[in-house]
């Protein structure tokens, strides 16, 4: 079955990274395809590759760049909510001026539009949503 | 339908709001801070007993364990699974909806 | 999707419900859920909008944001009719319970293409029974 997941919250503040993670870990175990990850609302800071959790605390960001590259996953960081809470792939800090070595979009993620989020709907089998 | 509910029930309505839109045949399944509304015998316990016979409820074990919830202070025949049993039940029900 | 749908590779347009129980303001769900329906409309698929708790207030008249420095959006939702998106089911039960009627909603219309372009309303007023029920028909739920 192909599965879609949306992400509406950041790290650390609310679990619902945290859920999704575990969930989509589950979905692969379980033999399913993802099709793409979706993350939204502030849910795009954990695209951020700036975030220095403490040591004996779980890195949020670097587990989906680690899943994304075991398993070929999509996740997509939408680009009016990223613009609007600074993460910036190359291209976005150079459209917009912000300086060389400003983009902080980590490893295994893109940035793209909200069209990404409604083909998730239309193409999967089941879409599921992680949020506050 | 799959509900997922990730609210306390002492602090939101969210609970409320979702089972009063389920429908004979929904699964319920409470995760995060929505474990705490699987206690038996507090004042939001009602809500879920009430509707017990038409909607099946789930309770994410992982998020129970963390927060110190046990089967036994659970509300009866609540079903406690883990993060494959939740993506089971999402494969079974053609839509799940996050109650926010 | 239908065997004769198959056939001709034309897809079934998805039921897509977008659901709203947030007031606007205080958090962003409200305008990042309109942006999406606003970038959904174009994708041809059978859009509904369902206003519930206190994301009816996202509807409510009489809005001034100058005084607290933001944009005021409400007034988008009155152009979604334009993209296609016509169905905007309100729970009576979440009206009642915080004192409002449907007057005290912004008017929101459509232009009917199938009948001759008349203007027809698109609030549809809905019991909370009646809206469970057009939950239960979709195809994909997405809440914020």
């Amino acid at each position: 079955m192909k599965f879609s997941i949306l992400v509406n919250e950041g790290p650390y503040t609310h679990q619902a990274s945290d859920t999704a993670l575990q969930f989509t870990r589950a979905v692969l175990a379980k033999g399913h395809e993802v099709m793409r990850v979706f993350f939204y609302h502030d849910g795009v800071n954990v695209g951020s590759r700036l975030t220095v959790p403490p040591q004996d605390d779980r890195n949020l960001q670097k587990s989906w760049s680690d899943l994304a590259e075991e398993h070929k996953l999509d996740l997509v960081v939408c680009i009016a909510a990223a613009q609007r809470r600074g993460i910036l792939d190359e291209g976005e800090a150079k459209r917009h001026g912000k300086g060389e070595g400003a983009a902080n979009l980590a490893p295994g993620f893109r940035i793209s539009g909200l069209g990404q989020l409604i083909e998730m709907g239309i193409e999967s089998d089941r879409l599921v949503v992680f949020g506050d | 339908m799959l509900h997922t509910v990730n609210k306390s029930p002492f602090q939101t309505t969210t609970l409320q709001s979702c089972l009063r839109h389920t429908r004979k045949g929904d699964a319920v399944l409470l995760i995060e801070d929505g474990v705490l509304g699987a206690l038996k015998g507090t004042d939001a316990s009602g809500d879920i007993w009430g509707r017990r016979v038409e909607v099946a409820f789930y309770v994410l074990g992982p998020d129970a364990d963390a927060r110190g919830i046990t089967k036994e202070r659970m509300i009866d025949g609540i079903n406690v699974i883990d993060y494959e049993g939740f993506v089971d039940l999402v494969a079974q029900h053609k839509t799940s909806q996050a109650w926010l | 999707m239908s065997e004769a749908a198959k056939g001709t590779g034309k897809k079934v347009p998805k039921k897509f419900l977008y659901v709203n129980r947030k007031a606007p303001y205080g958090t962003i769900y409200a305008l990042e859920a309109l942006e999406v329906v606003l970038i959904g409309a174009a994708f041809d698929q059978d859009v509904s909008l369902a206003f519930l708790d206190d994301g009816v207030f996202q509807l409510a008249n009489g809005q001034d944001t100058k005084g607290i420095g933001m944009k005021k959006f409400a007034n988008t939702y009155r152009a979604l009719g334009d993209y296609g998106v016509t169905k905007f089911y309100v729970e009576k039960e979440s009206l009642q319970s915080r004192g409002l009627t449907l007057g005290d909603l912004q008017e929101i219309t459509y232009e009917d293409e199938n009948d001759d372009f008349k203007e027809k309303p698109s609030i549809i007023l809905v019991s909370r029974a009646e809206l469970s029920e057009v939950m239960a028909q979709q195809d994909v739920v997405l809440s914020f």
